[in-house]
């Protein structure tokens, strides 16, 4: 009964926590939450003790290789620093005194309206009907544009590599999300700081915990309207760019690009069009000139 | 077949000082990309996940598409305008283009992690429509084809009088049938870099939080565009002073001035666009504010300004030291701006650093070595130089 004994830990956890944790209650009865469309993460800084279970769960399930840390010369540890072609999720630090610090987990934001889907010229990058934003090695040509276009610089590119892939975090569509229904790093948080549900219902208790304890988070949920929104969503006690969260209007850059890109092609008919003004301008010159030729000689 | 008085087989040895040295770089730049393919991207550049695109894609695509545009700017000239005054830089034109297109599309290959699944870009079903770099990769692909078939004349002329009767009889036939349909092709030719570079600027405008706003703008397919116009009239210039110059043979001091007249317009006109872009953004005040990206700012346009200016004496316009040093300055300023574009206004954020690695800047200096070794190669066995003495009379060809 791993699930229950899961849970007492929990409930020990919450109490021994006492008020740092204001948001263990809501959590601990449902961790799967199904309701409206797109799959989503919601991620309470507040509640992360910064244990990286996520990290190793993910490297583990999602079979990435270990890096060694500068300190570490038998490689008994994994220690990853940033996001790479190893690490699809971190927790880094933000520390600014003893007291006060937040931990905060990195990986794709699955956005709405995403500008690697957008970008991608072969669909290697996908956005599945449940909202996850995928990708496919078997169609990719390697071009990057993807990591040219996410705001969040997410896509990591295996540079090292003579036989490279895009590595970006999916949901554990094709591990634990297809076995388990749930994303490993979320199954494996001791403190449920990671939640895993459908959007609308986790935009519900984002807003219930901000509604609830005002005075620990700030009134912001990352990822709510960021880009056209994402599915993976964030509560924090600092502010956001403090936790290297860029600011980001509403609408995507995405929705820009293939608007003019749209109105300049729509239907093809410009360039038809073009094609056709040239060629008949090309022969009304052309036979202007051949008639002039003709009076002259 | 009148076309055969108008371009010359330039009569020299193939085998000079300056064919050792380009020689000597292609072959370093060969070596590179031999690294590149065993041991991967990260092995001969200094790319990373921040700056996942460097020189190749910011210089050899982005910028020597630019600087091979002058087929595209002249051809709108000779077939469009139907001015066939210009028709003797046509073929010299095409062959630089043909090359500047070709080997963009080389660096690419290079480029691309996974290259072997480019043949992906033309299969249906993985046909991306929303993404600008589908749009690119198809017109360059189809544009380089076409600029072969463009160039392709020059080619049948020589095997004409090929030994080989069949091969000169077929060479026949093929002339005949490009002398018939190949405008169809020319203007395609026109239609496609229109297409793909205003599209390049298209590309950047997905990067709307990276790219700093002195050059992310919505109209960047049209400053695009046009920048890539009067690049290809100055390159035009560029090459033909270059040519005439280092092979000793006369200038063609009247198309030039014709081509400096248009490029100035344009130049000028195209600055016109930009300041006006930039003030109608709130954008001018920090364009002028002296930081880095200011600075980078101002030297693109100093450059394009400057040039222009230069051209603005009629007396300028006919002497070919000026007609070159302004030429100079407008391809470097408009190519400035489009390597701005792509690398040096790219901001990822902070803690992020890109300058290319000596393999990786190698790697495009042999590309572009190669380039000029082919044309110094294809001038001196296909006709592809105005004849000397015929240079300013009008071929009967229409093509």
């Amino acid at each position: 009964m791993k699930k229950s004994r899961r849970d007492f830990l929990k409930i020990c956890g919450a109490a021994a926590l006492g008020t740092a944790v204001p948001a263990a209650a809501d959590a601990s009865s449902a961790k799967v939450f199904t309701d409206n469309k797109d799959f989503s993460m919601l991620y309470d800084s507040t509640i992360c003790v910064g244990c990286k279970a996520c990290v190793t769960t993910c490297k583990q399930v999602n079979d990435l290789a270990t890096e060694q840390g500068k300190f570490d010369k038998n490689n008994l540890w994994d220690s990853p620093e940033k996001l790479d072609s190893n690490t699809r999720t971190i927790i880094k630090l933000y520390k600014e005194s003893p007291e006060k610090y937040a931990f905060v987990k990195k990986q794709c934001m699955h956005c709405a309206k995403p500008s690697c889907v957008s970008a991608c010229p072969v669909s290697a990058m996908q956005k599945s009907d449940n909202g996850i934003v995928f990708y496919d090695k078997d169609i990719c040509i390697g071009c990057r544009y993807c990591l040219i276009a996410c705001p969040y610089n997410i896509p990591k590119f295996e540079w090292e590599k003579p036989i490279p892939k895009i590595v970006k975090c999916d949901m554990c569509k094709f591990t634990n999300f297809k076995q388990k229904g749930i994303t490993a790093c979320a199954e494996v948080c001791p403190t449920d700081a990671i939640l895993f549900g459908k959007r609308g219902d986790l935009i519900k208790i984002a807003k219930k915990r901000i509604k609830d304890h005002p005075d620990i988070y700030i009134h912001h949920i990352y990822g709510e309207h960021e880009v056209g929104g994402a599915n993976c969503i964030y509560l924090a006690g600092v502010d956001f760019n403090k936790l290297s969260f860029p600011n980001l209007p509403n609408p995507s850059a995405a929705a820009l690009s293939e608007n003019i890109q749209h109105t300049i092609y729509k239907g093809f008919i410009a360039p038809v069009a073009l094609y056709g003004t040239l060629c008949f301008v090309a022969f009304r010159n052309r036979k202007s000139k051949k008639d002039g030729d003709n009076e002259q000689s | 077949m009148s076309s055969h008085k108008e371009y010359e087989i330039l009569n020299r040895k193939i085998l000079t000082p300056s064919f050792v040295i380009l020689s000597v770089l292609t072959a370093i730049g060969f070596y590179f990309i031999g690294v590149r393919f065993f041991e991967g991207i990260g092995a001969v550049t200094n790319l990373s996940d921040a700056y996942p695109w460097g020189i190749w894609i910011a210089y050899d695509v982005a910028t020597g598409t630019a600087i091979a545009c002058g087929g595209y700017a002249v051809a709108i000239l000779v077939y469009i305008l139907n001015n066939n005054h210009y028709h003797p830089l046509m073929r010299s034109a095409m062959l630089t283009s043909l090359f500047g297109y070709g080997l963009a599309g080389f660096s690419v290959v290079i480029d691309l992690g996974r290259f072997w699944n480019m043949f992906n870009l033309l299969k249906p079903q993985f046909w991306q429509l929303n993404s600008i770099m589908f749009e690119v990769a198809m017109c360059v692909m189809i544009y380089t084809f076409v600029l072969f078939l463009e160039f392709s004349p020059a080619i049948f002329e020589k095997l004409q009088e090929s030994e080989n009767y069949g091969m000169a009889r077929l060479s026949e036939k093929f002339s005949k049938f490009l002398d018939k349909y190949l405008i169809y092709f020319i203007i395609l030719g026109i239609t496609l870099p229109t297409m793909h570079q205003s599209s390049l600027g298209s590309m950047m405008i997905i990067a709307a939080f990276k790219l700093h706003p002195n050059w992310h703008t919505p109209i960047l397919p049209l400053l695009f565009l046009i920048n890539c116009i009067f690049i290809g009239y100055s390159i035009v210039i560029f090459e033909s002073i270059t040519s005439s110059f280092k092979f000793g043979r006369p200038y063609e001091t009247s198309q030039l001035a014709g081509l400096g007249r248009i490029a100035l317009f344009l130049a000028l006109g195209w600055i016109a666009i930009r300041f006006t872009d930039l003030f109608v953004r709130n954008q001018l005040m920090e364009a002028f504010s002296f930081d880095f990206y200011s600075v980078m700012f101002l030297i693109e346009s100093a450059l394009i300004i400057l040039g222009s200016v230069i051209l603005m004496s009629g007396h300028n316009l006919n002497s070919p030291r000026k007609l070159f040093i302004s030429a100079s300055l407008i391809v470097l300023g408009g190519g400035l701006y489009r390597f701005n574009t792509y690398i040096i206004g790219f901001d990822p954020g902070v803690g992020f650093s890109y300058f290319p690695a000596f393999g990786e800047f190698m790697i495009t200096v042999g590309i572009v070595s190669f380039e000029i070794l082919l044309y110094s190669i294809f001038v001196k066995i296909f006709p592809v130089l105005p004849a000397v003495h015929k240079s300013k009379a009008i071929g009967g060809s229409n093509v």
